[in-house]
């Protein structure tokens, strides 16, 4: 039976050992650190933290292998980021007014019925403007795959097989955090949805965000622009409904409830669930078997202690 | 006035233990909603308060409260405001200018330090603060052998994690040395960096032994920026090519100079931050700043004859307190002109390395943006 979990911030104050004794996990142990860019495959805290070996898939490094070795597969993936970019900046654009509409009208929710079914419509406009931002950025990915088929290039393959061998008989794999974009495209770029179905996966931070169905980026404080959290587009999908928040009391505005109601609202029925350091959420067999210090983001904006 | 102060003066003159008791129980100067009130306790002729806010007088006089030691000024002052003083001090026919010694805030700077007025709403940034969780950076020197101005030393500001196999953004930093003493530089870069408001980026940091020469549109310090040290640099770190990726910043002086060398080198530098720049200028009439202000004046004339497009993002700011808050407004809308993308912030402080300080967050996350919308570690 399949364990995934997520865990919060792993900096500083780790959290991954008490989870693998929890899951009975002893290793081999293998770990994605593409989010860290440059810095992948840098373990040696980690491996100080959980006491044995860990090898990294150095999924990044591959995906530099494969774009030099494949010169018109590099240029597509380029064109299609190039792409995916204009795609977020549409979506920014027309997510800033329906956004501003929502702030506005949830202020005055209690003065009369009109009013709430304004804010009501605009939260719909809202949930409505994601989904169809969820799907042009699919379409991108499979046009894509379509036309370049990416797994069947002999730079790609080479890779893979590589990749499957390393994960045989690994007892769990490690998902780090870092940059979410980086991660999930070059857990896509090899078909990881696909090879890490069934493992013990553990994620943290944008490793547990990209193991979700939805990547939701947010931030309530940036020093320039809106603070209106985005969908990026879809994660791995390998545990469902939740939105995965990491290190949400820095990043989100927690204390305000008209905010987070909406924000709560606006991602249901997936739950969303903040992940400090310390946090730790356990699904076995696809059901929710344990949620340690993680709190849920209500309907109502309030944020309460998880019960599983 | 504060209602304290009120109360300890309702009853006529108060006590010496009554003033003693009064001001140990209370910070001062005494700031509320509307202003503050500055005290000075001691036998004297004549007690002022010295200050540098443009548009007040600088010598305002502090108002013994009779029959005691204890002295007076109240003065209004809106809400946020941050300026730097001191007292003069005039008896036994001598004048001295002293820190307030009720007042344990200082400030620092090239000439000494001031006190310092935090009035009603102002608070340091925190992010101004050491951060425990913060991974720090490290600074290295470097040396070149310039033609153009002779031998320097250039301080490097390198980013915590710091790896070759990276490109890098470029901040190029006049008066280095006083950015780290007293606006904190460093801290307020590893908390940056460790918030991913800035990406991890280099800075150069540079000083002058003559800024007066040096800073007030020189060419060849100018062509010893744009020559010299940002090849050397080049050659010497792992720099993100990228004109738009390299920025030139200073204060008074100091962004003159960074304003003269992207508009004499027009495409060397993507991005400005120019921190309450002596941009003085005549639109008729001689320049009535004094003669070091000649050369300057002589390129912000030639500047605002010929902007150009010396970036494509500048931020400025400047206090409201200062004398050069006309100048640094007069600026902005030349800048929107030339299409460049501008932001203007204004702060109620003074000419000072702490406004500078509180500004850093603005310039800098505007210049270069760092990646906490993608980024969860």
């Amino acid at each position: 039976m399949t364990d995934v979990a997520l865990l919060g911030p792993q900096y500083r104050a780790p959290n991954l050992k008490d989870c693998l004794d929890r899951l009975g996990i002893v290793g081999p142990l293998v770990a994605i650190t593409a989010g860290w860019q440059e810095r992948e495959g840098e373990l040696d805290e980690l491996r100080t933290h959980v006491g044995q070996p860990v090898a990294d898939l150095a999924l990044y490094a591959r995906a530099e292998a494969v774009q030099a070795a494949d010169p018109e597969l590099a240029a597509a993936m380029r064109e299609r980021q190039h792409d995916l970019q204009e795609l977020q900046e549409l979506y920014r654009t027309r997510l800033a007014a329906l956004m501003l509409a929502l702030t506005e009208l949830a202020a005055e929710t209690q003065v009369s019925s009109a009013r709430r079914r304004a804010w009501l419509a605009a939260l719909v406009d809202v949930r409505r403007l994601d989904r169809s931002h969820l799907v042009s950025t699919a379409r991108v990915h499979a046009s894509f795959r379509r036309r370049w088929q990416p797994h069947a290039r002999p730079s790609v393959v080479a890779q893979v097989a590589d990749i499957e061998h390393a994960l045989d008989g690994a007892g769990a794999v490690l998902i780090a955090g870092g940059h979410v974009a980086v991660l999930m495209n070059r857990l896509r770029l090899f078909g990881c949805e696909t090879l890490l179905r069934g493992k013990t996966l553990i994620g943290w931070s944008a490793g547990a965000m990209a193991l979700s169905e939805r990547i939701v980026l947010f931030h309530d404080r940036p020093p320039q622009g809106a603070a209106h959290a985005e969908v990026l587009e879809a994660g791995l999908g390998l545990v469902s409904g939740v939105v995965a928040l990491p290190h949400a009391h820095v990043r989100l505005a927690l204390e305000d409830a008209p905010r987070m109601r909406d924000f709560a609202r606006r991602f249901a029925p997936a739950r969303c669930l903040t992940l400090e350091h310390g946090a730790a959420l356990h699904w076995h067999a696809g059901a929710l078997a344990s949620a340690l210090e993680v709190s849920q983001i209500t309907r109502t904006g309030r944020v309460t202690e998880l019960e599983p | 006035m504060s209602q304290p102060l009120a109360t300890l003066l309702a009853a006529g003159t108060p006590s010496a233990e009554a003033i003693d008791a009064f001001i140990a129980a209370h910070d001062v100067p005494l700031v509320y909603r509307e202003g503050v009130t500055f005290l000075y306790r001691g036998e004297a002729h004549a007690v002022f308060l010295r200050m540098f806010i443009s548009g007040l007088p600088a010598t305002q006089p502090l108002d013994r409260v009779e029959g005691s030691d204890l002295w007076l000024l109240r003065l209004p002052l809106p809400t946020g405001s941050r300026f730097e003083y001191k007292f003069e001090v005039q008896r036994d026919g001598v004048s001295e200018w002293i820190l307030d010694p009720l007042n344990p805030l200082r400030a620092a700077d090239p000439f000494g330090s001031n006190s310092v007025c935090q009035g009603f709403g102002y608070l340091p940034p925190e992010w101004t603060l050491p951060d425990g969780h913060a991974r720090t950076g490290s600074i290295e020197e470097i040396g070149i052998d310039s033609h153009h101005l002779g031998p320097r030393r250039v301080r490097l500001y390198l980013p915590a994690r710091f790896r070759r196999n990276r490109r890098y953004p470029l901040l190029l930093l006049h008066d280095g040395t006083d950015y780290l003493r007293y606006a904190q530089l460093n801290t307020v870069l590893d908390n940056l960096i460790h918030r991913l408001e800035l990406p991890p980026l280099i800075v150069a940091l540079t000083d002058s032994p003559d800024r007066l020469r040096e800073y007030v549109g020189l060419d060849a310090h100018a062509d010893f920026l744009v020559e010299e040290l940002l090849p050397s640099l080049a050659a010497k770190l792992p720099l993100d090519p990228d004109p738009a990726m390299r920025a030139a910043m200073g204060a008074s002086l100091g962004a003159v100079a960074s304003l003269h060398a992207a508009w004499r080198h027009p495409g060397s530098f993507g991005g400005l931050l120019l921190q309450s720049g002596s941009f003085a200028f005549t639109d008729i009439g001689e320049n009535k700043r004094g003669p070091v202000f000649e050369p300057v004046v002589r390129f912000m004339n030639e500047f605002r004859a010929h902007p150009g497009r010396p970036a494509e993002r500048i931020y400025v700011s400047c206090g409201i307190y200062e004398s050069l808050i006309y100048e640094n407004r007069s600026l902005v809308p030349l800048l929107t002109e030339q299409r460049m993308q501008v932001r203007y912030e204004e702060a109620r402080d003074g000419h000072n390395w702490q406004n500078w300080r509180d500004r850093l967050r603005a310039g800098l996350t505007f210049l270069f943006p760092g990646p906490l919308w993608m980024v969860y570690e």
